[in-house]
């Protein structure tokens, strides 16, 4: 690469573009630019002249029109009177729910099969391969289409969760000591309000529940006092080479402060109860998202799993053993040596396998969960007829996700990465 | 100690006790069920919730698959017969769908009488990939080259496949395992030119199109080959500007059609000398046909493609780098299911007015995109997990960019990476299910709600389910089966 001194002085020759290292890749980059820039010049140009055909033109204004028509389940306020924006916004809200409700279901199934596939229990490590097997090498299509098909073809209706009066047995029982039921049209779950709370404060986006933020400062103030306490604690450690007892310490600040600020805005669960033909009180989730979720989370569930096993199995025997002899307990071996070094391994392809989730949720199309999907690039592109605007305003927002994701582990991986020497 | 003993112990056997069996609890399955099942209150109680799991699922799946109906031509005479055999309350699985419609499930809407073709293309590319997936070991080699063979031709057979056509086969597959067996160079040409024959042999029609594209690839290597000396650039430029003017000569382009009175060279050949098989069309693909064609096909494509890409995202060339990034990362962020639908609806923006081309190509195409992306990374990271060493020593010894790459460094890279590949391959074939969503036939959705949509089988939703299930199980299950006894040996390879 290093050009030596003593290099006769020619003057620039042509050739040079291609046989010289300086110069070479300068050549190559540039005739690739022209390249590249020819092919989009060329896909544009088409592009333009397609329109063009077909009398369109390439904007994003539709969005602002009005949407006119319902979605199922929105978690932010909409009417059909909505513009398509807000309708795409009513789509990502929901493709973030089932993603979240989703990773974080499969993240404690996941964990719990791969913990439990390195048990020394001959049976349940079986069970457990097999799980992982089976849910892993079937397309998570499936897994999607049968949640449904079991929600749907093999629920009982919700009359026949009534209770016969003359023989005093309902047809179908509910599930979790009487707060989940389970019908072939939706599932019925509890609902949790605030009888004595503050009104939402109203915001173009949405409203924002003044309870839940006051309950989130609690338990952040709560963790944060708890971090105080344990850090003062080990000071008094290392003073006084005695450990103070602070657990019940520890859960009197965790959890009094919470229970007092429920009870005070009046923090009420309601079960769902059968009136008439309906469960009412609680509220009833579409089956469509129980049956999109309950599919990805058994399918990311098993990759998981296998995540966590390799993780565990990546710490190396020595540093169980060397922990050991130096005097720590299981528990403290689990906390300070394994668990570190495990999840350096395990967090960057458990957040790769968030990112999956979070793309394959687009298969709500198959049980017509109004995702992302569904409103923008369904409905939306359907009744408007802009197929390039939609479609491309889709990949944008799911690629804006996926980066956020990524930059995330990004962030992480710079944290826990390994100072060499 | 022993000294001890000498002198404070009174009598010290001499002769050794019989030897006794060990205590009853110690041997045997009991001490097995101790150890691993009922070492302590955690495990016994993990045992017991097994035990209830694995009870529950055989007493509630059980009796499904024990009334097992076959013989049914409908849902209804399905359930009547097990309701007259079982009991009112017995339910039973009804394979009568999957006598009846297996070929659906399979082959989709192919002509029946040409099962033998997507059968015989199946087992040669068991026979073709033999070599190259089983580089070592000439007994797993030759084993998975024998069954794949045999596999297709029992297939074949069962499909009712004349005799004529099946010694054809056989000899087709015997001669080209026997030319590829211990050759390697020989087995990456026959992998090479394998596309072109299952392209022939699936969607049939004229043999001179297919001909015409290998010529083409031919013309390519012949050029760089000759340009060579001239430095690698130039001679990468030369092949790919002949390779294509060659197709578009040939297909017509330039005037050249006024040569043959309107019609292309190919065209022209093709009524000539009629080199053709019955044509298949795209509408007829389905079913498993259909996932096992978009997922090799996709994979095959996309390797060259994934490669480039993965250097490109090595080079020290700025542009070419953030190029490589921008496609690898825009296609890893987005869903498979959004880049069916670029197919379905946009690809034809995209394209000169006018031009319409088939849907199961269109898919393909973003397919390919869609795992060259995926292939680049997992060959990234063979790149990346070669020892520095190499990368200097090829410097060393003189050798330009691409002679490194070819001669030193991918032959590596791309070894380590072909357990990344399988997995990839897995999901990828997988994923090919999603093609039902752009109103392809694919076994898992399209071909079941094809079979649901008649009177006679409205309704039934388990069987085709467990079918094909089991069919993806097992053709997944063995391919992560062989990418993790690769990625052992490859362990044991480089420690």
């Amino acid at each position: 690469m290093t050009t030596s001194p003593d290099v006769p002085n020619q003057g620039f020759r042509l050739s040079q573009l291609i046989y010289d290292t300086r110069y070479r890749s300068l050549t190559i980059q540039t005739i690739t630019l022209i390249l590249v820039l020819m092919g989009f010049g060329w896909l544009i140009d088409n592009t333009i002249q397609n329109l063009e055909v077909l009398g369109k033109d390439f904007n994003f204004s539709f969005l602002w029109n009005r949407a006119g028509y319902d979605v199922g389940q929105t978690l932010i306020p909409y009417t059909n009177d909505s513009t398509h924006a807000r309708a795409a916004l009513v789509g990502l809200f929901n493709t973030l729910w089932v993603s979240f409700l989703g990773c974080f279901a499969a993240t404690v199934l996941g964990i719990f099969v791969g913990v439990l596939r390195l048990s020394h229990n001959w049976l349940i490590a079986r069970i457990m391969t097999v799980f992982v097997e089976v849910f892993r090498n079937i397309p998570v299509l499936m897994w999607i289409l049968i949640s449904l098909a079991v929600l749907t073809e093999a629920s009982p209706q919700p009359r026949d969760f009534k209770v016969n009066p003359e023989t005093g047995v309902a047809n179908a029982e509910m599930l979790l000591f009487d707060s989940v039921a389970i019908t072939n049209r939706y599932t019925a779950v509890p609902s949790a309000d605030f009888t004595r709370g503050f009104a939402p404060i109203e915001t173009p986006l949405a409203p924002i529940s003044v309870n839940f933020l006051i309950c989130l400062g609690v338990v952040l103030a709560s963790i944060w006092a708890n971090k105080r306490l344990l850090a003062h604690a080990t000071v008094i450690q290392e003073t006084s080479g005695v450990r103070p007892v602070t657990w019940w310490k520890s859960a009197l600040i965790l959890f009094a402060p919470l229970v007092m600020v429920l009870y005070a805005l009046g923090f009420d669960i309601h079960e769902p109860v059968l009136k008439g033909f309906n469960f009412t009180d609680g509220t009833n989730v579409s089956n469509a998202l129980v049956a999109l979720w309950l599919g990805l989370t058994l399918y990311t569930a098993s990759y998981i799993a296998e995540i966590v096993r390799a993780g565990i199995m990546a710490v190396s025997k020595g540093q169980s053993e060397a922990a050991s002899a130096l005097g720590l307990r299981p528990n403290r071996t689990m906390k300070l040596v394994i668990l570190p070094q495990a999840l350096r391994v395990i967090v960057p392809p458990l957040i790769s396998q968030y990112l999956n989730l979070t793309k394959n949720s687009s298969l709500a199309i198959a049980v017509g969960y109004a995702d992302l999907r569904a409103t923008l690039g369904g409905t939306t592109l359907n009744q408007t007829g802009r197929e390039l605007e939609s479609i491309l305003l889709m990949m944008l927002i799911y690629l804006a996700i996926s980066l956020t994701i990524s930059g995330v582990m990004n962030l992480y991986n710079r944290s826990v990465k390994l100072k060499e020497r | 100690m022993s000294e001890q003993n000498t002198s404070s112990v009174a009598y010290v056997r001499d002769t050794m006790l019989p030897q006794q069996p060990a205590p009853s609890n110690q041997t045997g399955a009991l001490k097995w069920m101790r150890e691993n099942l009922f070492s302590g209150w955690l495990n016994t109680v993990l045992t017991l919730a097994g035990i209830g799991l694995v009870y529950w699922l055989v007493t509630h799946f059980y009796p499904w698959f024990a009334h097992s109906v076959w013989d049914a031509n409908s849902l209804k005479e399905c359930r009547e017969i097990v309701t007259t055999a079982y009991g009112a309350d017995a339910t039973g699985a009804c394979w009568g769908v999957i006598r009846e419609r297996w070929h659906q499930f399979m082959f989709g809407f192919y002509d029946p009488a040409l099962y033998w073709r997507p059968l015989l293309t199946f087992g040669l590319l068991l026979v073709v990939i033999g070599p190259i997936l089983f580089t070592e070991n000439q007994r797993n080699r030759a084993a998975f080259m024998v069954f794949g063979g045999l596999f297709a031709l029992v297939s074949m057979a069962l499909v009712g496949t004349s005799a004529a056509i099946l010694a054809l086969s056989a000899g087709i597959m015997a001669a080209t395992g026997a030319l590829i067996f211990g050759r390697f160079a020989y087995a990456m040409l026959a992998a090479a030119a394998f596309p072109l024959v299952a392209i022939f042999l699936l969607w049939g029609g004229s043999a001179w199109t297919v001909l015409f594209i290998g010529f083409g690839f031919v013309i390519g290597w012949l050029l760089l080959s000759g340009f060579a000396r001239m430095g690698s650039i130039i001679a990468v430029v030369a092949a790919i500007v002949g390779t294509i003017l060659f197709w578009l000569i040939s297909g017509g382009a330039f005037g050249t059609d006024h040569l043959f009175g309107g019609q292309s060279l190919v065209e022209a050949l093709a009524s000539a000398v009629p080199l053709s098989i019955e044509a298949q069309g795209s509408d007829r693909f389905g079913g498993f046909l259909l996932a096992v064609t978009i997922g090799v096909g996709g994979i095959a494509m996309s390797l060259p493609m994934g490669v480039v890409l993965a250097l490109g995202r090595q080079s020290n060339m700025f542009l070419i780098k953030s190029l490589s990034v921008i496609f690898i990362e825009f296609i890893r962020g987005v869903p498979l299911i959004t880049l069916l639908f670029v197919a379905s609806l946009l690809l034809n923006y995209f394209l000169p007015p006018g031009t319409q081309f088939d849907i199961i190509l269109r898919v393909m195409i973003l397919v390919t995109m869609f795992s060259a992306a995926y292939i680049a990374e997992v060959v990234r990271g063979g790149l990346a997990a070669l020892p520095r060493g190499q990368y200097e020593a090829a410097d060393a010894l003189g050798l330009d960019y691409w002679r490194a790459q070819r001669l030193i460094i991918l032959p590596q890279a791309l070894k380590i990476s072909i357990p990344g590949i399988v997995s990839t391959f897995i999901g990828m074939f997988k994923d090919t299910t999603l093609v039902v969503f752009v109103g392809l036939f694919d076994p898992l959705k399209g071909i079941p709600d094809f079979i649901r949509s008649v009177f006679e089988w409205k309704g039934i939703y388990w069987e085709p389910f467990v079918f094909v299930g089991l069919i993806f199980f097992i053709f997944n299950f063995s391919m992560s089966r062989y990418s993790m006894y690769l990625e052992n040996r490859l362990k044991r390879d480089h420690r």
